[in-house]
């Protein structure tokens, strides 16, 4: 554009819309190319958000959307581009993966500008550990997710005249209540990231906080097959008396509107269900309840989405991916984010009045938890041990859940085999 | 003059010819230069590629740090794997089993001269149209214990029914076979009929004469003549039963558990969502060399006897 400028006549025919980009363009204007699968409605417009405030830095968004849930797809399209030495500047990676991807070497630094805004103020020690590779910053956080909530029907317990259960063994006595008035307790959906996400919510609050980091995140043979690990794998097989038969393949969201038709009375879910009760026009608090699952107010497992950073080919796109880094943690773009997605800030320092209550509460429990080291990683969502490993946890933790003839004493030696066989 | 020129026009009309005839030689090997070059390089090259994968320690992407076989001997010790090889030689030996005799049945009532054939025969015919997607959402719905079967024949009141199959991860496997047979048997029997018509009367008159009763005549007759029509029914069956990756996904999910994986989706789990693709790669290469296995002896018996018959 500049090189334009020097001729006149060129500079009259293009008008205004030069000089307007001009006036507002910074030192260096780049292109990012942002590969993402926040593609549904809400996300795709939060989305939007961020692209709108890095062009009025002056760069070029690129949107490198591959839909598919869960990111599969896009894994696949990035792990293509990253071969042929092609990748885009930033992409949505979360948890141990941004190590795997560090270590193959193919994530710039983002120091300067986590320097800059002091991220390490920011950012709970557990999270910025995350975000870096080798003591570098290489990725940012966009969200908040927390996966120990229960959600629940008021109506539906209303009915069988029992309260909100504040531990699993709660759960156990209000189920036969619930039953005799024709509610199914536990809406659940059985595919195998479902059922790890019930058990390490029961591992937590069987165990708490210290166990669950040894056993899920460390990998401590001990850890795994010990009489605790032992015991909450039984409660966890117990948890299958409060579900119904038809749940055999079910998707998250079927379960959740279950919960919102009345036919089941609570799901164990991280904070994405809000959405579904939101698009069903229920508010918080008054047509539906969340509280942190039965045992767990003391803990948080958190799921972060983050964007990882590639390195930059020129300055100019350097430039254009620290502004992208430093737009995703600025309060404008988490607050639009989140309202959206129905997660939180990853930030702890904003004013959190404008979300609902599921989010403040939230909010105050990340905070507290952060700490009094309540707060650790969602092995069933990929934030605390590598896919290879979370891959062989499921298996077990499936296995044992849907067979009938498993013991526990089998399932806890298999789970401290999967921590250590891998290559 | 003339006689001059006649030796060489005839010294040079062979060599015309034989350079037509070259080049009329060549042209086929010339236009099918480029599919045979792609073929040999995406199916025969990505065969090799795989397993030089499969020796390799890649996890998220390829990487050629030779490990021998070390993902083989991991295979060999994953539950897994073996629940999923297991699976296939049941699920594989039922289908394929269940359609033959079943797509046989079917075509020797409708080869009785019935009324109405042609549309009994496109009831029959149809399920081979739709995906195995859509005919594995279907069958889940119908076989859903708390919305399907199950449920309807408990709304008539008979209280006890059970038929939990596809949460049942003992059976689940089954439910496989189900979804399978139903829509791949109308389509064997097709190949059957096709079969059966283009048997010559004069052959079963004959047996006729000599008295055969009619269930002998389909033994010993009919059927041996259809052993071309069960060789390429066994084929297609076969490949359908081992490259079955929509089916599972659609009505199982691999569950209960992973009750119900097949090598197909061991493969893919392991390659491209659980970073291990020298694994995936390895259970590739058992998956190829299974059905090598399988269809080279087949092949070969087959091809040979019929060249001697």
């Amino acid at each position: 554009m500049r090189s334009l400028l020097r001729f006149p006549l060129k500079k009259t025919l293009l008008g205004f819309a030069v000089t307007g980009a001009v006036a507002s363009a910074p030192v260096q204007a780049g292109e990012v190319e942002v590969l993402h699968w926040w593609t549904s409605g809400g996300e795709a417009r939060a989305a939007n958000v961020l692209k709108e405030l890095m062009e009025a830095e002056g760069h070029t968004w690129k949107d490198f959307a591959v839909a598919g849930g869960g990111g599969e797809t896009a894994m696949t399209v990035l792990k293509s581009r990253a071969m042929s030495g092609n990748p885009p500047s930033a992409a949505q990676i979360k948890g141990p993966e941004i190590q795997e991807w560090g270590e193959l070497g193919l994530l710039g630094n983002l120091d300067d500008v986590a320097q800059a805004e002091d991220w390490d103020s920011l950012l709970p020690e557990v999270v910025a550990n995350i975000m870096r590779h080798d003591g570098h910053y290489v990725a940012v956080p966009v969200n908040v997710h927390r996966v120990n909530w229960l959600w629940a029907n008021p109506q539906a317990l209303n009915k069988a005249g029992v309260e909100v259960p504040t531990s699993i063994d709660d759960m156990f006595e209000i189920a036969d209540d619930l039953r005799e008035v024709g509610v199914i307790p536990l809406a659940h959906g059985g595919q195998p990231w479902q059922d790890a996400t019930v058990f390490e919510t029961v591992v937590l609050a069987e165990a708490g906080p210290d166990f669950y980091r040894r056993a899920l995140v460390e990998l401590d043979p001990e850890a795994l097959n010990s009489e605790t690990m032992i015991d909450a794998l039984t409660t966890f097989k117990r948890m299958r008396t409060l579900m119904d038969d038809g749940m055999s393949g079910r998707d998250w969201n079927i379960a959740t509107s279950m919960v919102i038709g009345g036919q089941a009375a609570m799901q164990l879910m991280g904070d994405w269900a809000k959405g579904e009760f939101t698009a069903a026009g229920l508010t918080p608090g008054e047509d539906y309840i969340c509280v942190p699952a039965p045992g767990t107010e003391s803990a948080f497992t958190f799921n972060i989405d983050s964007l990882a950073m590639f390195k930059a080919r020129d300055e100019e796109a350097q430039a254009a991916q620290d502004d992208l880094a430093r737009l995703v943690l600025e309060p404008t773009f988490q607050e639009a984010f989140n309202l959206a997605k129905g997660s939180i800030p990853a930030r702890s320092d904003l004013d959190m009045s404008a979300f609902d209550s599921c989010a403040q509460r939230s909010m105050a429990d990340f905070k507290a938890t952060s700490e009094n080291g309540g707060l650790v990683p969602s092995m069933a969502h990929g934030m605390a041990v590598r896919a290879s490993v979370q891959g062989a946890i499921f298996d077990v933790v499936t296995n044992f859940f849907n067979d009938p003839d498993m013991s526990p004493e089998a399932a806890a030696e298999r789970l401290a085999n999967a921590g250590s066989s891998l290559l | 003059m003339s006689t001059s020129l006649s030796p060489a026009r005839a010294a040079r009309a062979p060599v015309k010819r034989s350079a037509l005839g070259a080049l009329t030689d060549w042209i086929p090997r010339l236009v099918l230069a480029p599919s045979v070059a792609v073929s040999l390089f995406f199916v025969y090259g990505f065969m090799i590629w795989t397993f030089v994968l499969s020796l390799t320690n890649s996890r998220m992407l390829p990487s050629y740090d030779f490990v021998g076989f070390a993902q083989y001997a991991q295979l060999m010790a994953n539950d897994r794997w073996w629940v999923a090889a297991t699976n296939l030689v049941v699920f594989g030996g039922l289908f394929v089993g269940i359609c033959l005799v079943l797509g046989a049945g079917l075509a020797i009532l409708l080869d009785q001269r019935i009324r109405q054939e042609g549309s009994l025969r496109t009831i029959y015919l149809y399920p081979m149209a739709l995906s195995f997607i859509v005919t594995g959402v279907v069958w889940k719905w119908l076989l859903n214990p708390s919305l399907g079967l199950q449920a309807m024949v408990r709304g008539w009141g008979f209280e006890g029914f059970t038929f939990d199959w596809l949460v049942n991860p003992d059976m689940a496997v089954y439910t496989l076979v189900i979804a399978a047979v139903w829509q791949a048997s109308g389509f064997v029997m097709a190949l059957f009929l096709a079969g059966l018509r283009g048997i010559d009367d004069s052959i079963i008159k004959a047996a006729q004469l000599d008295g055969a009763s009619l269930p002998r005549i389909y033994a010993r007759v009919v059927m041996p003549c259809l052993r071309p029509v069960v060789f390429s029914a066994v084929m297609i069956l076969s490949h359908i039963a081992i490259k079955s990756f929509d089916l599972v996904v659609a009505l199982t999910g691999g569950g209960p558990g992973y009750a119900s994986d097949l090598p197909a989706t061991f493969m893919y789990t392991h390659a491209f969502t659980r970073a291990q693709i020298g694994l995936g790669s390895a259970s590739a290469m058992l998956m190829l060399g299974g059905v090598l296995a399988i269809l080279i002896p087949y092949l070969y018996s087959e091809l040979r006897s019929r060249r001697h018959g």
